[in-house]
């Protein structure tokens, strides 16, 4: 199928396969397509069973880090005496990227599976799958979703039969970037404000009401039931560069591109097959200047370095950029770099929690300084200013928002010179000091 | 509860009673916290009410054993819980830089002019319309997404914005 558009032949449509297909959606629908035989198959086995398959599968994070998926099921201990958690960021934020919403909308069931599976393995009767205020209708088909399962005995105290209990929660977010970051998720679970948390203590040791906790994204999850099903094997031999990045991965493209939405493809894909093929290239009578990869937290690419990447983990830093969550932003030759980044700078400024100075300022004066260049008012030092600013917001703060704002400024001073050079037009101002006599 | 009220304002009529107060007991058993419930029952007071006033977190603040004051700084942070009275459509529109390459300004700029409203979150005196601007929505390939109220509307354009406006009028 393929939403909104039929999916492409250089397509790989594992977890995108049913999108767009109306029939998916109910409970009766997905167990026809097969849904719920990897959770049939999942109770069969033993949570450290399921565990290594993930682990020899080499699925990682699709939320972002990229974190092998086995490995930080491996870090929650079994038999501790402490109650479990799983929670599953459905809290897609990141601008650029939408393809877990998609995911939601057109395969509850097929989250619901990934969770109920996630949750077994690492010992939690509990999961948690916090969804953005913003996503109404995912959240209306998460819940019927969730609701068919209770209904049908796949979810509850006696799931699919075996006498394990497996509880599905869903939490409604309420309009908040950084509750993405897994930790003020946490935070806003228990009913906080959403501030991110020192690490460590890390989520596995004390997590959501301080118990060992696992956070996953909408999508790792989704993939999870295939990989039971069909094998690691399988999963393994999805890759055409990097034997680190296996598997499927949807990328969601937006911008001043001819199709944008979202597509599925083996990781190492070409990214320049990529985004004239698949995506249609540009629009009529323009062509393209420069490409976000993975969501507004990564490098800006030129087209040059976007045209030799491999669509993988290590394809998109060897080319200047990271794959993130897979959020391509297409920029053509009609936008200006400036004005986008200035836009980049304020939506961080927005989303800051505020609970570090260097990021609750540092945000701040990089929107001031980043518009008055796009006003015409900015002057050369100002770029001298914001690469300080940039380095005193990188690597210093209690999560990444900082760092990741500094990010496509870095990144936009560094690649697109030019563009900020062509709209100062005032000289630089030197103080002069008095002389002494 | 004894509700705070101020002499201008009709007596505060609690939101916790009857199918509420059961729809909220139901969600104490799903959290190990009664504290974890303030997030739903904070959008059971917006779905009932429209916004959240502060008679209305001192009454969250009472039903979840919380202070008020604790209740205020949680219900501040989020952006969704609005903290006035909005108008009968609550529109947002995303301009956010995925959008904003796609032309997003301009749908700002004609829904202000379509549903009369002289500014950003000033609700048009009709009474039907509060415009504001929004990070991200999430629909990043379906520039321009505008939420009303509990709808997203995809791919919306400047051009197609008077027949929106005109739809729900």
């Amino acid at each position: 199928m393929g939403y909104p558009f039929p999916s492409h032949a250089g397509e790989t449509p594992v977890l995108s396969k049913y999108f767009g297909d109306k029939d998916a959606i109910s409970l009766a629908g997905f167990r026809k397509r097969g849904g719920y035989d990897g959770l049939q198959k999942a109770l069969s086995m033993t949570p450290a069973e399921i565990v290594d398959v993930v682990k020899a599968s080499g699925l990682r994070g699709r939320g972002g880090a990229g974190f092998p998926t086995g490995i930080k099921w491996s870090f929650m201990k079994p038999g501790d005496g402490k109650p479990h958690y799983l929670c599953c960021n459905a809290d897609e934020s990141e601008p650029g990227t939408f393809k877990d919403r998609e995911i939601m909308r057109w395969t509850p069931h097929a989250l619901v599976e990934g969770c109920a599976i996630g949750a077994y393995a690492i010992g939690a009767e509990t999961a948690y799958i916090y969804i953005r205020g913003e996503f109404t209708e995912p959240l209306v088909r998460m819940r019927d979703a969730v609701r068919e399962a209770y209904d049908a005995g796949i979810l509850g105290k006696n799931a699919m039969g075996t006498g394990k209990r497996i509880d599905i929660v869903i939490h409604k977010g309420a309009g908040a970037y950084i509750c993405g970051e897994e930790t003020a998720m946490m935070n806003s679970i228990e009913g906080r404000r959403g501030n991110p948390r020192i690490k460590p203590p890390f989520p596995a040791v004390s997590g959501v009401f301080a118990q060992p906790t696992t956070i996953n994204n909408v999508e790792t999850l989704a993939a999870v039931p295939h990989i039971i099903v069909r094998g690691a094997e399988w999963y393994k031999g999805l890759c055409l560069s990097s034997p680190k990045s296996t598997g499927s991965k949807l990328f969601s493209v937006c911008g001043n591109i001819a199709k944008p939405g979202n597509y599925e493809v083996t990781l190492g894909f070409s990214f320049k097959d990529f985004l004239y093929d698949l995506c249609g290239g540009p629009l009529p009578g323009r062509t393209f200047k420069a490409v976000i990869p993975g969501g507004i937290s990564v490098p800006i690419q030129t087209m040059e370095e976007a045209e030799a990447t491999k669509m993988d983990y290590e394809g998109f830093v060897e080319q200047g950029s990271m794959l993130g969550s897979g959020g391509v932003i297409v920029f053509d030759d009609q936008q200006n770099m400036v004005k986008q980044i200035a836009r980049a700078a304020r939506f961080f400024a927005h989303e800051s929690c505020a609970q570090c100075t260097q990021c609750r300022e540092g945000t701040a004066w990089t929107t001031k300084i980043m518009e008055r260049i796009r006003d015409g008012e900015g002057t050369h030092e100002d770029l001298d200013t914001l690469f300080s600013i940039a380095d005193n917001m990188t690597g210093k703060t209690i999560c990444v928002l900082s760092d990741s704002c500094a990010v496509p400024v870095v990144s936009g001073i560094n690649k697109f010179r030019s563009e900020f050079e062509a709209l100062i037009k005032k000289p630089t101002f030197h103080p002069v000091t008095a002389a002494v006599a | 509860m004894t509700a705070v009220t101020h002499e201008h304002d009709a007596p505060y009529q609690p939101v916790f009673v009857g199918e509420r107060r059961k729809e909220l007991d139901a969600l104490f058993p799903l959290y190990p916290t009664k504290m974890a419930c303030i997030l739903p029952a904070l959008w059971m007071v917006q779905e009932d009410r429209g916004w959240v006033s502060d008679d209305a977190m001192a009454e969250v603040a009472q039903v979840l054993e919380l202070t008020p004051a604790y209740v205020k700084g949680v219900v501040t942070f989020y952006t969704m819980y609005n903290t006035h009275p909005v108008g009968k459509y609550l529109v947002q529109v995303c301009t956010t830089t995925p959008c904003n390459i796609c032309g997003a300004e301009d749908v700002v700029r004609a829904l202000l002019d379509h549903t009369n409203c002289s500014d950003l979150g000033v609700t048009s005196a009709d009474g039907l319309f509060t415009v504001i601007e929004v990070e991200c929505l999430g629909a990043c390939g379906f520039a321009t997404p505008v939420m009303i109220n509990e709808e997203v509307i995809e791919s919306v354009t400047a051009a197609r914005v008077p027949e929106l406006v005109a739809g729900l009028k």
